[in-house]
């Protein structure tokens, strides 16, 4: 398939906010229970939700880029019973309206203890939209990862594995943008978030590997012959019935060198596992925010190489009737 | 129920192009607007076809055999583009099993065109929306044509008749009876989309009669045969016996 950036772009951005998002509930979570020490309302989790919002915002943005008509993207949220696009395109607006109350009730410090446990643990009113919130990060990497994985001509994209990977890869960069962001408005933290990183960061590396292995072993299911219908082992196509290119030859080849086609599954592989892994460890031991957030922004490059290779590596089957002009 | 279909005729194809001109031609005159052309006079020429024609070649030089082989939207049974639009925008008609794009409703995210395995699917790049075979939905119900041009303008134009329309689920009609008794066969029927346009295979009418079963071996005739007898001057018995 070709890699369109619009859809890298969204995918990227959007898995970003929903890790970072999940990062804020995870402390939130953790410090209600006592187990972290509580934070400062507007400074960390409202602020936090603003970062968020920007990054679903900013996918959000990148998405009307790839439609053709984006004035009439409302219809699209009509069909949500059968296509997973229309379900996406329903939980993202949903999840950015949760994180937007999420952020204003912290900002505000509008925040009732509904209850306090006799060991002092206490539930308050922004983690119950916080937990809602989650829920719906999850629903909304489900959908983004369904859109691709329930095409099952698409057999490099027809497996669990992607949405393992869509939701484990958003997650880890979300926590590596958590680590910085903690580091710089709430030190105690950043330690936690920065452990956590590492571990979905190291987690996303053996599922992603697992779907590289599995895509290197497909057999394709269509062949020229079930193709064509003719039963010959030499089938060679001697016209596509045009010579000037077509929707077919632009959108489903990845047009790039087989040696940069290749290439891309180390870059992103070192980029997006290898290096910030390294580079938060020495972020948290510098406890240096510039390099946090440098790790972040290496990763995130990778995470565009990785997501570009996803598209490039999915092999349709239309391609076969598209082989030579 | 009624699911509408073409049946295209691979052992007469000559791959002229004659289809794909006129689906072009009378698609583009539609009132659903026309068919994006992109420099159509100059450098790469593209634009956006219903149908289109192409060439293969079978087997290895000198054993070869040309196949022209035209391909537009199948009509699917069970379109796996169908159920993906997010705006409902392509739909499969219930009354005769056509399947459509409301250009009105589309939004352009090529999603359907991912979903569809054979890639008949093309976004019209001028007016952003997707466009594919339509069975010609606006000319075979028109009253105002004579009933026999009440049919796609692809099955019209092929001069060879590589193209029958008709109903595929009624087993008596034409087509039907074409697919059973000259081998009609789906696409990629691996992925269970059941497509309703069929394709008839390229077919030889061979003698299937060895050589020396063209001589009748106990032919009654031969009984009375003279045998054969020795040349005049070969040696006689008379002459190799002595008495
Ligand atoms: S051929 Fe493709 S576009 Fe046509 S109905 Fe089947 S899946 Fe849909
Ligand atoms: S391109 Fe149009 S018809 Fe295709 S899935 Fe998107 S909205 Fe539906």
């Amino acid at each position: 398939m070709h890699p369109a950036f619009s859809v890298i772009f969204l995918t990227t951005l959007i898995g970003a906010g929903q890790g970072l998002f999940l990062a804020l509930i995870t402390g939130q979570s953790y410090a209600a229970v006592q187990l972290l020490p509580s934070q400062d309302s507007t400074q960390f989790y409202g602020n936090g939700a603003a970062i968020v919002m920007l990054f679903l915002i900013g996918g959000l943005i990148a998405s009307f880029f790839h439609l053709g008509r984006p004035e009439r993207a409302w219809r699209a949220a009509s069909q949500w019973r059968t296509s997973w696009l229309s379900r996406e395109v329903i939980v993202l607006p949903a999840l950015m309206f949760l994180v937007f109350v999420y952020g204003v009730m912290h900002y505000f410090e509008w925040d009732t203890v509904l209850f306090t446990t006799k060991e002092g643990a206490k539930l308050q009113v922004t983690l119950v939209v916080g937990i809602i919130g989650a829920l719906a990060t999850f629903l909304l990497f489900l959908c983004t990862g369904m859109i691709y994985g329930c095409l099952k001509f698409l057999q490099e994209w027809h497996s669990p594995l992607t949405v393992i990977n869509y939701t484990l890869l958003g997650t880890a960069s979300g926590f590596v943008l958590a680590t910085a962001f903690a580091n710089h408005n709430a030190p105690e933290l950043m330690r936690f978030f920065g452990i956590w990183a590492t571990i979905i960061t190291i987690a996303a590396f053996i599922t992603r590997s697992a779907s590289l292995i599995r895509n290197s072993r497909i057999k394709a299911k269509s062949t020229m012959q079930t193709a064509l219908g003719v039963r010959h082992n030499k089938i060679q196509q001697k016209a596509m019935g045009f010579m000037g290119g077509s929707v077919n030859t632009r959108d489903f080849f990845h047009h790039a060198s087989a040696i940069l086609f290749k290439s891309m599954k180390w870059v992103f592989i070192v980029l997006v596992f290898i290096v910030p892994v390294i580079v938060i460890w020495y972020g948290i031991t510098e406890a240096n925010t510039t390099v946090l957030l440098t790790a972040f922004v290496i990763q995130y490059i990778g995470l565009i190489a990785e997501r570009w290779f996803f598209f490039a590596q999915a092999n349709h089957p239309q391609n076969l009737y598209y082989q030579t002009i | 129920m009624t699911q509408l279909a073409l049946i295209i005729d691979l052992n007469v194809c000559v791959g002229c192009h004659a289809c794909v001109t006129s689906c072009k031609e009378w698609n583009t005159s539609g009132s659903a607007g026309f068919m994006t052309d992109e420099n159509p006079y100059s450098k790469d020429p593209t634009g956006t076809f219903f149908n289109r024609v192409q060439t293969y070649e079978i087997g290895e030089f000198p054993a070869t055999e040309t196949l022209h082989f035209p391909k537009s939207c199948l009509h699917c049974e069970d379109p796996p583009c169908v159920p993906v639009c997010p705006t409902g925008a392509s739909y499969k008609r219930k009354e005769d099993g056509i399947v459509l794009v409301d250009y009105d409703k589309c939004i352009g995210c090529r999603y359907c065109s991912w979903a569809c395995p054979y890639g008949v699917r093309e976004i019209d790049e001028t007016q952003k929306v997707m466009k594919k075979c339509t069975l010609c939905v606006d000319r075979i119900y028109d009253e105002e044509l004579p009933e026999s041009e009440r049919k796609p303008a692809c099955v019209l134009a092929c001069p060879t008749s590589a193209r029958l329309f008709g109903d595929v689920h009624d087993s008596e009609s034409d087509v039907s009876v074409t697919i059973r008794e000259e081998g009609g066969y789906q696409l990629m029927p691996e992925w269970g989309t059941k497509p309703a346009n069929h394709y008839l295979p390229r077919r030889k009418t061979r003698m299937n009669i060895h050589e020396d079963e063209l001589q009748r071996a106990d032919n009654p005739l031969k009984k009375e045969e003279r045998g054969p007898s020795a040349p005049v001057d070969a040696p006689t018995l008379d002459d190799s016996t002595s008495w």
